[in-house]
């Protein structure tokens, strides 16, 4: 029954790598261009949230939306003020200015904030947990980022599937010449993709913070974690995205309950096997990436 | 039809320039002064040297990488962190001599990365980048969890180094560090002017090209990638023979790279001389902003980010587009001489 539950936990802390992952992959799909400061933008967003819990005196989730809000604008007014500067057929100056923007991150936030370890306060959120039979019990926030992620990913689906703004992503990601022939905006589509990226990095921010404690230095961590759930699920795939996470939480949870130490390790040796076996990941959909 | 009459003519290909000789007396004057300097020097200056040194070799190994190999990878410091504990594999458990261990702790860390290149090859362009970065975290809490070499706490160096005076261990890690340092610059020099470096200049301007050329692509970068690692390797070993102290987080980090990434891009990409001028510029600000923190990384990481954004090719290559100072000339110019005798170069 203790395996179970280890896999059981690990499954759940997928949800919160495949909302890491979501927002690296919908910039990626769009703009071909992978964020190194992704991670780095997670951490950001939970301290935004912990500046807005301390000064206003509200809950986590309540900071949310406007953090949420804030970190949109942060990455359209990036998309457009820098980054648009440098994406072109060379990907080395986007990987160069976004890792960059990673170190200038962390070192702001450790100037700023310095390098202590900080936590949003959960209340009854983090300690209450669902029982489902068996002595077996989910807690309601892991439940809650697992729900967030399900709803981000369908919602995502929506917007690509239905919408004009879906169908200008769309476009644009397939054939960038031929789009802004037709009239797209394509550096205002960037744009727009990049500040969905940030908001749904905030929802993971936000949640991520609540769950656990961080600090200024922990985005490359995250980046890597939504990076191996995008490659396990298969690039341009976002339920192959959210199985990734799941399958890179069990893996990190397994190792963790053998030994503290082993926990980070055994998630990247389960990415680094599929990529052995299957380097195009379990579901892809994007070639010749 | 009267034809113009002939104009003796004769061309020949010259790579030598007026900077690259006037460079090299330079280069040697320097190098004699360096050589030297446990005779004059102050201990302080020596350190100073020897960390300038070990700085430019690591910088002009990821440009090798990046700017000649086109491979951006994020996680070299697997290789600085890799040799620092061959050293103490050698050095403190097999008893090898510490300044013998330095080139056989390069040859390991090289040997290390031929799997793990054929693995991360496995990832194309960006995700290459991350690639990298996730195989040194592996490295890292691999070292992290091995308990015989210290796990996360790290352990000391010092009693493998009893046997040798403080003189004399200064004196070797300097001498060490001019043969990473200026071995790392000349190597590439004399590597850019050999057939592989032709290769190597072909695959950076057009892949697609040069492959339809005859060039071996992959098994160039393999190679690249893999002489990377064995310079890192070495550095990593000579770094801790000066440390004296290693520990899994501070041997595998991140900011290993970043100061490579931001000294090479700064100097300007893809030259010999960049990363020199960008390890200048880096030692420069570290002084500047020494009572602020971690401000000197954060200027780094924004200049480095003003120069992909409006200056591409770097300090180096802001020099060169208003003078033709080539100290490391790798191309080869065609020079005609009229009858006058006056030798004017074509386009190089």
């Amino acid at each position: 029954m203790e395996w179970v539950d280890v896999v059981l936990q690990g499954a759940l802390l997928g949800g919160l790598y495949a909302l890491f992952a979501s927002g690296l992959s919908l910039a990626f799909g769009i703009m071909r261009m992978v964020n190194l400061a992704h991670g780095d933008f997670i951490v950001l967003s939970a301290y935004l949230a912990l500046v807005l819990t301390q000064s206003l005196g509200i809950p986590p989730l309540a900071a949310l939306p406007a953090v949420a809000v804030i970190m949109a604008v942060v990455g359209y007014v990036l998309q457009r003020g820098l980054l648009n500067r440098v994406l072109g057929d060379d990907i080395m100056p986007p990987l160069l200015v976004t890792f960059g923007l990673s170190v200038v991150i962390q070192n702001l936030l450790q100037e700023i904030f310095s390098a202590d370890t900080q936590s949003l306060p959960g209340g009854t959120l983090v300690t209450a947990s669902l029982p489902i039979g068996g002595g077996l019990a989910v807690g309601w926030l892991s439940l809650l980022t697992l729900v967030a992620a399900l709803a981000v990913i369908a919602v995502l689906q929506l917007i690509l599937a239905r919408t004009r703004l879906g169908l200008a992503f769309r476009a644009t990601s397939d054939d960038l010449v031929t789009s802004r022939l037709m009239g797209i905006d394509t550096r205002q589509i960037y744009g727009l993709a990049m500040g969905i990226a940030l908001a749904i990095v905030a929802i993971a921010g936000v949640l991520m913070a609540i769950r656990t404690t961080f600090d200024p230095t922990g985005g490359p961590a995250r980046l890597i974690f939504a990076f191996e759930s995008v490659i396990i699920g298969g690039m341009g795939s976002p339920w192959g995205t959210l199985l990734g996470g799941v399958i890179l939480g069990v893996a990190q949870s397994i190792g963790f309950s053998i030994q503290v130490g082993l926990g980070q390790l055994f998630g990247h040796l389960a990415f680094l096997a599929i990529l052995m076996v299957r380097p195009q990941g379990l579901f892809p959909r994007t070639r010749g990436v | 039809m009267t034809s113009a009459p002939p104009i003796a003519r004769t061309a020949a290909i010259v790579r030598g320039t007026r900077a690259s000789r006037l460079g090299g007396v330079l280069g040697a004057v320097i190098l004699l002064a360096l050589v030297t300097m446990p005779w004059w020097g102050e201990r302080a200056d020596m350190h100073t040297v020897v960390e300038f040194l070990y700085m430019l070799a690591l910088a002009e190994m990821w440009n090798l990488l990046a700017g000649f190999g086109g491979l951006v990878s994020i996680g070299q410091q697997a290789y600085v962190g890799i040799g620092g504990y061959m050293l103490v594999l050698l050095a403190m458990k097999l008893g090898v001599g510490p300044f013998i261990a330095v080139p056989l702790c390069g040859i390991i860390t090289a040997i290390i990365a031929i799997p793990t290149a054929a693995l991360v090859f496995r990832l194309r362009g960006a995700y290459f980048a991350v690639g990298t970065w996730v195989v040194a975290e592996v490295f890292r809490l691999t070292f992290a969890n091995i308990i015989w070499l210290g796990a996360g706490t790290g352990t000391s160096l010092t009693s493998a180094m009893m046997g040798y005076s403080a003189w004399l261990r200064d004196s070797l890690a300097l001498w060490i560090a001019i043969i990473l340092g200026v071995g790392s610059v000349m190597g590439i020099y004399w590597l850019l002017r050999s057939r592989l470096g032709l290769a190597l200049t072909a695959i950076r301007d057009s892949e697609v090209a040069s492959r339809s050329l005859g060039v071996d692509v992959r098994r160039v970068k393999f190679g690249v990638y893999i002489v990377s690692a064995f310079g890192c390797g070495m550095v990593g070993a000579l770094v801790y023979l000066t440390k004296l102290r290693i520990s899994p987080d501070a041997a595998f980090d991140i900011n290993w790279t970043a100061i490579m990434i931001f000294t090479v891009v700064i100097g300007g990409i893809g030259t010999i001389e960049g990363p020199i001028i960008g390890c200048i510029v880096y030692f420069v600000l570290r002084d500047l902003l020494a009572d602020y923190g971690s401000w000197y990384l954060i200027a780094m990481g924004l200049i480095a980010i003003a120069v992909m954004v409006w200056a591409r090719r770097g300090l180096w290559g802001l020099l060169l587009a208003r003078t033709d100072l080539r100290f490391f000339p790798v191309q080869r110019r065609v020079v005609i001489e009229d009858e006058a005798g006056a030798s004017k170069p074509v386009e190089g």
